[in-house]
């Protein structure tokens, strides 16, 4: 990692004592258990014709913010889990792990969905785009840049779904897609109020009621007028 | 989340053959299947993945109705401009339920077969004859806030959660499946869900293997569209009341009507007399109580859900005086 100085620093992060904590105790683990063996070994491939064993591992390749990622997964794992545990991107959160909150929000083709409420092997080959894919480089994406200059966070939990999901919002807006507080839906394009703006991000709870500033956020990142 | 085994089907009577083998569920949107699996209330062996089936589009019909895919997605579905034209009621329905991203996931047919969200069939701590029938109802003298006053039965009170589908039993929806012989059929909606009785742990009249192809929709009735929901928060939350209706009002008289209610019974609730009661009469509020009173025909509280009898009476005759007023 880097210190403010641009000098290589030997601090750990938070993040790798969890991860050698955690892996540490897989290990021993692991040991212990009989079908450990099994677990790691080789196991035939999922395909469209067959169904899998009940514990051997789907080949599954997402692409991940542009990149192909092949994994093997236990077909019980959630994109979310995939995402997080497998390929080890944090960014994306897991709040409640059952599409309550939208703190898992990600963007598949282009649509945003509750990771948490999907299987990784149902996306065999389909393109995911998580918070961290969305900046180019160093600078950030406009809703990024938006949600940073208008405090629209306090803890920080829920911001990568609500940036991921606002970003899938300002879409759906552009296609046209009504709301349910929309009052004409013969109009092709109805604007984006702030009733229009809480209602559509209604999946995504802020546990610290960043709300006013979140949508202040998401207004100037859809470039609309205060 | 109990282990299982993953197939993608190759086809709609390969995947309506396998849905027909035990413990084995389609998996579509997931969006309700995976919550109620990592709960273990449901314990699938086998799942069949339909996502990549061609069930995704919506089409014109013959006679001026619609077709819509049962892989159509609920927030597709709402966005469509025929929808929106000319089924707005549907539109309404589906745009006030769920949030934006599960929407996006859910289905046409997965919301058909959502399950109800009463508190004690996802608490396996708890009895529940849907979930172990035989096992007691935890609901009716419990928590039961949510719970249905219209047709349920002394075993099960669960409510159907669904918004999408109460507005297609105003629409005289039209549900179309397939089985693994590839022998295709028709459900009208108002068979499609049923009644607890003392069979609560089956929702619907779907039998095993039977796969949902597609929902039809009838040409669009005369007169004005209407969902109005009632519920504990602004959004994201299920009804405690809701009404669909489709009403066409000429000359401050009634010429038809069609009204079907959600949160208040295991399935869409829609009762002819109360619509009889409309037909012809002058739209005033002498009318729509009538209509009340025959929609609640039977209606019973079970204590924390007493509130709805009279908040439906209030919310039908509310939503029948917008459309009279204009």
């Amino acid at each position: 990692m880097t210190d403010e100085d641009g000098q290589t620093s030997p601090a750990v992060t938070r993040r790798q004592v969890l991860g050698t904590g955690s892996a540490v105790a897989g290990a021993l683990l692991i040991t212990g258990l009989p079908f450990a063996a099994n677990a790691a070994g080789t196991v035939p491939a999922n395909d469209a014709a067959g169904a899998s064993e009940p514990d051997a591992l789907a080949d599954v390749t997402l692409i991940i913010n542009g990149h192909p990622h092949q994994l093997k997964l236990d077909p019980r794992t959630t994109l979310l889990d995939a995402l997080r545990e497998h390929v080890a991107m944090t960014g994306t959160k897991k709040g409640c792990d059952h599409g309550q909150c939208g703190a898992c929000t990600v963007l598949l083709e282009g649509r945003r969905i509750n990771s948490c409420l999907t299987l990784a092997v149902m996306h065999d080959g389909q393109a995911i785009t998580t918070i961290e894919g969305l900046a180019n480089g160093e600078a950030l994406h406009p809703m990024q840049a938006a949600f940073v200059e208008h405090d629209g966070f306090q803890c920080g939990y829920c911001t990568s779904g609500q940036i991921c999901s606002a970003v899938g919002m300002l879409r759906e807006s552009q296609l046209g897609m009504p709301s349910y507080v929309t009052d004409d839906l013969s109009v092709a394009h109805p604007t984006l109020t702030d009733a229009e703006i809480r209602e559509r991000m209604s999946g995504n709870i802020c546990r610290c009621a960043a709300y006013p500033n979140i949508v202040a956020a998401i207004k100037q990142a859809g470039g609309v007028r205060a | 989340m109990k282990a299982f085994t993953y197939q993608r089907a190759s086809s709609l009577v390969q995947a309506a053959a396998t849905s027909a083998q035990p413990n084995t569920r389609i998996i579509a949107g997931g969006t309700n299947l995976l919550d109620l699996m990592k709960l273990e209330v449901e314990t699938p062996a086998h799942l069949v993945d339909i996502n990549r089936l061609d069930l995704d589009r919506i089409e014109d019909t013959a006679d001026g109705g619609l077709r819509i895919g049962a892989m159509v997605r609920n927030s597709d579905l709402a966005a469509d401009t025929r929808v929106r034209e000319r089924y707005p009621v549907l539109s309404r329905a589906l745009l006030a339920g769920a949030s934006a991203q599960l929407r996006n996931k859910a289905t046409t047919g997965g919301n058909l077969l959502q399950r109800t969200r009463c508190s004690y069939f996802y608490d396996v701590s708890k009895p529940c004859n849907k979930r172990v029938p035989g096992s007691g109802c935890a609901a009716l003298a419990g928590f039961n806030r949510m719970l249905s006053v219209l047709g349920g039965s002394d075993q099960c009170i669960a409510t159907n959660p669904s918004d999408m589908a109460v507005a297609m039993r105003a629409l005289d929806a039209d549900v179309e499946t397939i089985d693994g012989s590839g022998k295709s059929r028709v459900i009208p909606i108002a068979n499609f869900h049923r009644l607890p009785g003392t069979t609560p742990q089956r929702d619907t009249n779907l039998k095993a293997g039977e796969l949902i192809t597609a929902v039809t929709l009838p040409p669009s009735p005369p007169g004005r569209q209407i969902y109005r929901k009632i519920r504990d928060r602004a959004s994201y939350a299920f009804a405690l009341v809701s009404v669909a209706a489709v009403v066409d009002v000429v000359g401050g008289r009634i010429r038809s009507a069609r009204i079907a209610c959600g949160g208040l019974a295991p399935k869409p609730w829609r009762v002819g007399q109360a619509e009889a009661t409309l037909n012809g009469s002058p739209a005033n509020a002498h009318s729509f109580d009538a209509a009340a009173t025959a929609l609640l025909d039977g209606a019973r509280g079970y204590g924390s859900n007493d509130f709805k009898i009279p908040l439906a009476r209030r919310s039908l005759s509310a939503v029948l005086s917008d459309i009279a007023r204009v």
